[in-house]
């Protein structure tokens, strides 16, 4: 399985500026004056080796959306915020749109963030593909024609061209859709939200975002300790640090580094994502917190050292 | 889990000692809440004596901080060890709950 992430930023896209875009460029070009960079020939390992992440990229503004490439030949994603776009974009320039295309999205749930890039995806405007949106909320067509409708978009969802199907999952319950093993759980977030662990070909792979951890003792008895028991790769929602998480923005229905780790511990997880950033966030405090959590494994852990890393979009993790 | 108690003054100070975690923060929460629930309680906890701190432990903490501050009452902590502290940092507890460096100073800032 091969995991492409489009869109990892939380609660609403948040672009770099003018501003934030020079000051990397301005970095680098120090950095590369300080190291005697002279030759051409040299940028690119200079970028590569000399450069922090929050120097020579960013971790992104697209909200949430991620691929699981299993093999088959649909296409699976979890989510649909505004890295859809470019997903979409970047399928029909890679294939071209005479193809007729099959998409199997696991939702969530629907707030805003995780359903806005829907009506920029191309592939649902030509006739011919299908669309399947699977998820565990009963209202999700009302959610995407409501979003699609007048005054707030001039596209109507209903006259869209290509096939779009709303499958209702139950949580606890595992489905085999087109060869993915698939198990959804309730999850805390207002108006409920939905975690998916997949399994395929021997790997696990568990979509956890939107998801408030409130219990304080989290112990083998915690359900989601089972849901993320041995994957190989946890996507998590680590919006929050611990303390913003269970005082100023308690019931915001997010979680935190601090609880990611103790939970990917005791579920002898392998590859802990950390996802859905704070969009209050910049390039470097992300990497400082990815260094943070980093270290708190290091203190904490009493098993293996767990791999840890902060989703970007652009991020290809093979599992 | 042993848990020291003292008064300076109109202060009480808890020590716990040994790790904050799954099976000594519910001991250590409540003994934390005893203290900061009457009117204008002011309380120090002396880490100096404590290797470790999980999320149990940080709940623990903050539910007594939520508490006192309902009181009217105040709460602060001090003697961190460089792993406690490392700790609250990485959680950000440093920027919610007054941390001293030392007792002298948490009692000092306290009265």
């Amino acid at each position: 399985m091969l995991i492409r992430f489009w869109g990892t930023r939380g609660s609403l896209p948040a672009p770099l500026n003018y501003r934030a875009v020079r000051a990397k460029v301005r970095e680098a070009l120090l950095i590369g004056l300080e190291r005697g960079l002279q030759r051409a020939a040299d940028v690119e390992a200079f970028i590569d080796r000399e450069l922090a992440f929050a120097v020579r990229g960013t971790y992104g503004g697209n909200s949430s959306c991620v691929e699981l490439v299993t093999g088959g030949d649909q296409f699976v994603l979890c989510d649909l915020g505004t890295g859809v776009r470019e997903f979409g974009n970047n399928l029909l320039a890679k294939y071209g749109p005479a193809r007729k295309y099959q998409f199997d999205v696991f939702l969530s749930h629907l707030h805003w963030d995780h359903i806005m890039g829907f009506p920029f995806f191309t592939p649902a405007f030509i006739p011919g593909n299908l669309i399947r949106i699977h998820g565990c909320h009963g209202a999700m067509r009302e959610a995407f024609v409501r979003q699609q409708s007048d005054p707030c978009f001039p596209v109507d969802f209903r006259t869209l061209a290509a096939t779009i199907e709303f499958v209702e999952l139950k949580p606890g319950q595992r489905y085999d859709i087109n060869g993915l093993s698939v198990m959804p759980m309730l999850q805390n977030h207002a108006n409920d939200s939905y975690g998916y662990r997949f399994e395929h070909a021997g790997k696990t792979v568990v979509y956890s975002t939107d998801c408030e951890h409130k219990y304080q003792i989290l112990d083998e008895r915690y359900p989601f300790v089972e849901f993320f028991r041995g994957a190989d790769v946890l996507i998590f929602d680590a919006m929050y640090s611990l303390a913003d998480q269970i005082s100023v923005k308690e019931d915001w229905g997010h979680s935190s580094n601090i609880v990611a780790v103790e939970l990917a511990q005791l579920a002898g997880v392998k590859h802990l994502v950390m996802y859905h950033h704070e969009p209050i966030h910049d390039d470097r405090m992300i990497e400082r917190i990815l260094g943070e959590t980093r270290r708190y494994d290091e203190i904490s852990r009493t098993g293996a050292a767990l791999t840890i890393t902060s989703a970007y979009d652009g991020l290809e993790i093979a599992v | 889990m042993e848990i020291n108690e003292r008064r300076e003054g109109d202060i009480v100070v808890l020590g716990p000692v040994g790790r904050l975690n799954n099976d000594t923060s519910p001991e250590f929460q409540s003994r934390l809440l005893g203290a900061v629930g009457a009117a204008d309680a002011r309380v120090l906890v002396d880490f100096s004596r404590v290797d470790y701190i999980s999320s149990a432990g940080l709940r623990a903490l903050m539910a007594a901080s939520k508490a006192s501050k309902a009181a009217g009452g105040r709460l602060a902590v001090t003697g961190l060890n460089p792993v406690v502290s490392e700790i609250f940092t990485i959680s950000r507890f440093s920027y919610v709950v007054n941390v001293f460096e030392t007792l002298a100073q948490a009692l000092c800032a306290l009265r």
